[in-house]
């Protein structure tokens, strides 16, 4: 099927209901690091994205955020059906990326090459999505930090220890730093540049 | 669905909660920023909003960016949920948003605020929503923006901590009342709104997510649930919060934010708890203060609440 002759995948069936309340869920998620929620609003995302990507992206993105994707996703029905709902322009350059996507474990630019903000303006950064094939089960870390009470544990499957000594990193140069989203199938989690990391715990 | 809750004809111009989609965005991105910064100013594209900047505007325009159907909100000015500025911002979400609202405390789920925190604990959950009207704490002692802005980059704090040392060596005391100087995840200085510095360890490790808005300076911030907030003090002159000699005149209360009200022109007062709503519950669980009856008696509560 070429390009043209392609169906979109629809968007929001009740915009202004459904973005409201998945705002809500990523605001709660980003709010409370580490603590799974559920996106609710019915939607068929294109191959390529979790379903709560493309929530969390017909929620956020416009014309005014450029958007990083994987170039199989930026090229395919996923870049088109952005740039047609959202009208969110894509971009090739991750540092100038509002938002990105990346799959854990897949080859991605690294966390460093998004924009971290500038210390003046550090809401400048790169909001990133990470799309894992579960958000329990995996590699656990111990989070703590601004909306943790005491420590919590997130176990992302998909993320490799290098990825977690990159997001420690990240934590390091607060407050710069990119803020990533963590999606599987229809569950989010947040883990912004305030949260610290504490890896190495045994299974 | 309630989609069409709010389309009663009279407001079927508007989007649902006043604001077009692509300002909730807006909006919604400014907050995750300031979510993720907690303490720090994010800039935001303020709106001309159906009153004049001042009265509210900054924590409307958030509150619109988050409120839907399933919401219930509470909104005081000074703590009560009766004065002009609660009344009025309260009916417009009733007009555009066809919101639930109600006074009491623990059945909102969205709180805006005008000046206090509500003395009941706030729970997990729920959403606290300050109208801020000078968000940068640093701006009356550096009027540059430009200065301001290196000041919170290279957190460079000195002439805070200066201005509350020259309090201390001229009054003995801080004297700051309201709009205390905090320090927010030990990074950012954050101005906590024109609270009385009563209100200030109640941000501290609080459960509920607090999110201030200035709509005339364009200034949206945030504290995460669960975030250190320290008002600014030295080890020798360490915070206080203000305290009364006398308990609450109609409930009795000891241990909330009281109000000075004047009862006659020949200089009687009496001192009653600032946030409206606890004080009502307070009386209505039994709980009489020494005024009560006189201040039935003159028409300041109902007879009902004094018998």
């Amino acid at each position: 099927m070429t390009g043209n002759a392609e169906i979109l995948q629809a968007g929001f069936a009740d915009p202004v209901f459904d973005s409201q309340r998945a705002f809500r869920t990523v605001l709660g998620a980003l709010s409370e690091p580490g603590l799974v929620a559920e996106l609710d609003p019915a939607l068929t995302p294109p191959p390529g994205l979790e379903p709560a990507t493309a929530i969390a992206l017909l929620t956020l993105a416009d014309y005014e955020t450029p958007v990083w994707l994987p170039p199989a996703l930026a090229a395919g029905a996923a870049g088109r059906w952005l740039r047609f709902h959202a009208g969110a322009p894509l971009t090739t350059t991750p540092a100038d990326s509002a938002y990105a996507v990346i799959t854990a474990g897949a080859e991605a630019p690294e966390l460093f090459d998004f924009h971290p903000g500038d210390d003046q303006f550090p809401d400048r950064s790169t909001t990133i999505f990470i799309q894992c094939t579960s958000l329990e089960g995996g590699l656990p870390v111990i989070l703590a930090g601004p909306g943790i009470p005491g420590s919590r544990r997130f176990a992302p499957q998909g993320p490799v220890p290098e990825f977690w000594r990159a997001a420690a990193a990240n934590h390091a140069r607060y407050p710069l730093g990119v803020d990533c989203l963590f999606t599987a199938g229809r569950r989010i989690a947040g883990l912004p540049r305030s949260t610290r990391i504490e890896t190495g715990e045994t299974r | 669905m309630t989609r069409r809750a709010y389309d009663d004809g009279r407001t079927a111009a508007y989007n649902y909660a006043y604001l077009d989609e692509q300002t909730k965005r807006m909006i919604r991105r400014a907050l995750l920023k300031a979510v993720a910064v907690p303490g720090y100013q994010v800039p935001f594209g303020s709106r001309e909003m159906p009153l004049a900047r001042g009265w509210g505007t900054g924590g409307i325009q958030i509150t619109a960016a988050i409120i839907g159907p399933a919401d219930t909100l509470k909104v005081i000015d000074q703590g009560a949920d009766d004065t002009t500025n609660a009344v009025s911002i309260r009916r417009f979400f009733e007009r555009t948003a066809a919101a639930r609202t109600t006074e009491a405390t623990a059945a909102a789920t969205i709180i805006q605020t005008r000046h206090r925190i509500p003395e009941q604990p706030l729970a997990a959950g729920q959403i606290l929503v300050y109208q801020v009207p000078l968000p940068e704490p640093l701006r009356r002692l550096e009027p540059r923006e430009a200065e301001t802005r290196k000041m919170h980059a290279w957190a460079e704090y000195g002439l805070m901590h200066v201005r509350l040392y020259e309090n201390i060596a001229r009054f003995g005391e801080v004297t700051t009342t309201y709009d205390y100087p905090v320090a927010v995840n030990g990074r950012y200085v954050m101005a906590p709104s024109p609270i009385p510095k009563f209100d200030n360890p109640k941000m501290d490790m609080c459960p509920a997510l607090q999110l201030f808005g200035a709509g005339r300076e364009k200034r949206i911030y945030a504290v995460p649930p669960h975030t250190r907030v320290v008002s600014l003090d030295f080890e020798d002159h360490p915070f206080r919060i203000q305290s009364w000699t006398e308990p609450c005149g109609l409930c009795g209360a000891t241990d909330t934010y009281l109000d000075e009200v004047v009862t006659d022109d020949r200089g009687g007062r009496m001192f009653v708890c600032s946030d409206s709503h606890h004080c009502e519950t307070r009386r209505a669980e039994g709980h009489h203060g020494p005024m009560l009856a006189a201040a039935a008696s003159i028409h300041l509560v109902e007879k009902e609440d004094a018998a």
